[in-house]
């Protein structure tokens, strides 16, 4: 293991926790990934928790497995709900993060730097009311009924939809060029650039 | 069944026109509805047991599932409505043609059910004019064959000539909403257990 990188490591009904500095996190999990006799290569799941107890803080989950040693090991990242909530992206070594790591942002307020498309995915883009999953959260919502049904009835059911997302992916080939650029540019004009793997 | 006129002899009837035009056009209406489905959850289960040949709601004048809005005359919402499909049911509402009718099919598409949170609608009713609301969690498809039985009811008693009897829903306010926001408010309040629940830090 990497020296230092490692700040504690649990075994807790046979499952391995390791935690991880929030630093060292990106180098961590290139090395997981990369080195024989570690390889792992897939990423289950990517979580975040809030305790109930002020004093302790946010932890962010990683479920990593290797499908060929057939081994399993969850990663967490501990942040302070006083500090800043950003963590590295790993969208660069798992392509799977992707989704993952957008609910995350979207239910919990962390940012993951380094993250080509980081918006809210089960919740609407232009969704006020905060992050759900956060404890400081009203179960019910900070809106109205009345305000949550207006915003909802105005919203535009095609908004929620990329253009890319709207397209049928088998299509494609048969659509005119230009289409096709248009809408491999997304709603967002950029074709996201994977960021350089350390 | 409702009196239409009056048998005078075997040759001829005595009826107001009105009554006449009613009962036909009802009577055709409510036995041959196509139903729009618009399942979201556990109830759709139900409802295409409802569909299946053991229950086959078919024999009321189902037979044909519009799965079109365009083609449809009654909109089963079968399951719990999330504000993000808010917009969609309406729009799916607005492209039926006149007349049409909306069935509120389990707890959750009529109260949000269990459902009490900061992602669901507390009610279809808030979004669309219900007709009939269907109870349970799922209800049974004989639960939802006797709301359908219901809705022939109202639509035999429904009239083309009394105004009260057929009211049109009108297109959402400025406000963009079909009720006032208080109404909303009250009947999106918290019941039954739910009132205990505050989760909040």
């Amino acid at each position: 293991m990497i020296p230092g990188a490692l700040r504690e490591a649990v075994a807790r009904d046979g499952e391995q926790i390791v935690y991880v500095p929030r630093e060292r996190l990106l180098e961590t999990m290139t090395w997981l990934k990369q080195t024989p006799g570690q390889k792992f290569d897939y990423l289950v799941d990517v979580t975040a928790v809030e305790f109930r107890d002020r004093e302790r803080p946010l932890e962010v989950v990683y479920f990593l497995r290797s499908l060929k040693r057939k081994a399993d090991l969850r990663v967490k990242v501990e942040l302070n709900s006083s500090e800043e909530l950003a963590v590295d992206s790993v969208w660069g070594l798992w392509r799977g993060a992707d989704w993952l790591e957008r609910e995350v942002f979207d239910m919990f307020g962390i940012t993951f730097t380094g993250h080509p498309d980081l918006r809210r995915i089960l919740m609407w883009e232009t969704y006020a009311e905060g992050n759900p999953l956060r404890k400081n959260f009203p179960l019910r919502g900070r809106f109205s009924r009345a305000e949550q049904v207006r915003q909802a009835l105005n919203a535009s059911p095609e908004a929620h939809y990329s253009m890319e997302e709207l397209s049928i992916a088998e299509a494609s080939d048969d659509l005119p060029e230009d289409m096709r650029e248009r809408l491999k540019r997304g709603e967002r004009g950029v074709i996201p650039e994977p960021p350089a793997t350390p | 069944m409702k009196r239409v006129g009056e048998v005078k002899s075997e040759n001829f009837l005595l009826a107001k026109f009105e009554n006449l035009v009613d009962w036909a056009v009802n009577s055709s209406r409510a036995n041959s509805l196509w139903p729009m489905p618009f399942g979201t959850a556990c109830c759709a289960i139900e409802f295409m047991a409802t569909a299946a040949s053991r229950y086959d709601f078919a024999r009321f004048g189902m037979e044909r599932q519009a799965f079109s809005p365009r083609q449809a005359d009654v909109l089963i919402c079968a399951g719990r409505l999330p504000f993000k499909l808010a917009p969609v049911i309406r729009r799916i509402y607005d492209q039926m043609p006149q007349p049409k009718w909306v069935i509120s099919m389990g707890a959750c598409a009529s109260t949000g059910g269990i459902f009490d949170n900061y992602s669901m609608v507390q009610g279809i009713d808030t979004i669309v004019p219900v007709d009939v609301y269907v109870p349970g969690c799922p209800p049974r498809p004989e639960g939802l064959l006797y709301g359908i039985l219901l809705l022939h009811k109202k639509i035999k008693g429904e009239s083309l000539f009394d105004a009260v009897r057929r009211r049109e829903e009108q297109p959402l306010d400025d406000k963009g909403l079909r009720l006032a926001p208080e109404t909303i408010d009250e009947i999106s309040e918290p019941f039954g257990n739910s009132v205990h629940q505050f989760r909040s830090a």
